[in-house]
């Protein structure tokens, strides 16, 4: 789709969610409770005697019955069906052909280590915080925004064998 | 009138099954962005392909106008909607940690997720890291919470900051926007990589 007609959906799904549900879209916030939810189910004393894990259970109710895990659950089938429509539908380690399988594969699970670490650091992702941010004129959404992309700038020097 | 959830009192149900079908439609705008390629995605930092801010600047824009326009009419209290917090120090140590991530990975969370659901099996992977990396701030979070709640200066607003009307701001966003899509288009001929974007 013509990148311009895709942010408009996009700018359109965004704004559904501020009309129907009062808040921005998020990526990270159901990454995090999962893995809430996974020690929970591991380590429940630990869950329990950690403030951090254990305000996610005091209501009584699973952390997965939450706004942001639906709306992730959904985005999997969403995207499952513009792939079927776009016929992109395979299993496939994408990357660049200078670099080996596993060197992508690490730095893939390195870049989800740092990007979800920073992302609850800063209380959002690209999502979250910057876009959703930005639409609601939050100084936090710019800021972030600007840090993200400057960084990734900043940094592409010393990664760009993995990509070019 | 809007927030529906919030002014009708939704019972939960509703308020999930509204989650899930705006999920769909996130899910499926990313998608269609082409946000499920990293290859796609790190063209931004290396300029070879720019989709990342022509999407980002337009959605961030079409939410930003739509929102006042359905204030303006009665249809939505946007005192209601969630407005960001801002942390000075959080919003940019977490950045630049995010950043970082970006660059390695190829993919932030949501555009992983896009991949995920098409069977990208590196975005498989970059989700693996993401959990872990979730875990790893809930366990280090004792030794950063000061760092976490630092500078806090509330739902600042950007309008108010700079000292204008919301409707400035958006115009002053529309003019910067058309400027960087001008400065993105320049870059990917610039920095064309055939070699690259033919295979995506």
């Amino acid at each position: 789709m013509n990148p311009y007609l895709a942010g408009v959906l996009l700018g359109l799904v965004l704004l559904s969610a501020m009309f129907f549900s009062g808040r921005g879209l998020g990526a990270s916030g159901g990454i995090k409770y999962a893995v809430v939810a996974i020690v929970g189910a591991v380590d429940h004393q630990h869950a329990m005697e950690t403030p951090y894990y254990s305000k996610y259970f005091e209501n009584g109710e699973s952390p997965l019955k939450n706004w942001l895990v639906l709306e992730v659950l959904g985005m999997v089938l969403g995207g499952f069906i513009s792939g079927a429509i776009a016929h992109r539908l395979k299993f496939k380690l994408e990357k660049s052909p200078k670099i080996s399988n596993n060197k992508r594969a690490l730095f893939a699970f390195l870049g989800g280590v740092f990007f979800v670490y920073g992302a609850q650091l800063a209380r959002g992702c690209t999502s979250g915080a910057a876009l959703s941010g930005m639409a609601v004129f939050s100084v936090a959404g710019f800021v972030t925004m600007i840090a993200i992309f400057g960084s990734a700038y900043l940094f592409a020097w010393f990664f760009r064998k993995l990509w070019i | 009138m809007g927030p529906l959830s919030i002014i009708s009192e939704l019972p939960e149900w509703l308020n999930l099954l509204i989650a899930f079908l705006i999920g769909i439609g996130f899910g499926f705008a990313l998608e269609q962005a082409g946000f499920s390629s990293s290859r796609k995605l790190a063209g931004m930092f290396y300029g070879y392909d720019t989709t990342v801010l022509k999407v980002f600047f337009t959605a961030s824009i079409v939410a930003l106008t739509g929102s006042q326009l359905l204030s303006f009419f009665g249809l939505l209290n946007l005192k209601l909607v969630y407005v960001n917090p801002y942390y000075i120090n959080s919003a940019i140590i977490g950045g630049v940690i995010m950043g970082a991530g970006f660059i390695m990975g190829g993919y932030c969370p949501g555009t992983g997720i896009s991949a995920l659901s098409i069977g990208k099996i590196d975005a498989m992977i970059y989700l693996l890291g993401g959990m872990t990396g979730a875990f790893l701030f809930a366990e280090t979070y004792p030794y950063i919470e000061n760092l976490a709640l630092e500078n806090y200066k509330g739902e600042m607003r950007i309008d108010q900051w700079m000292g204008v009307s919301p409707g400035v701001f958006t115009l002053i966003l529309i003019f910067a926007a058309v400027a960087l899509f001008w400065i993105a288009e320049l870059a990917e001929k610039k920095f064309e990589r055939r070699d690259i974007t033919n295979d995506l």
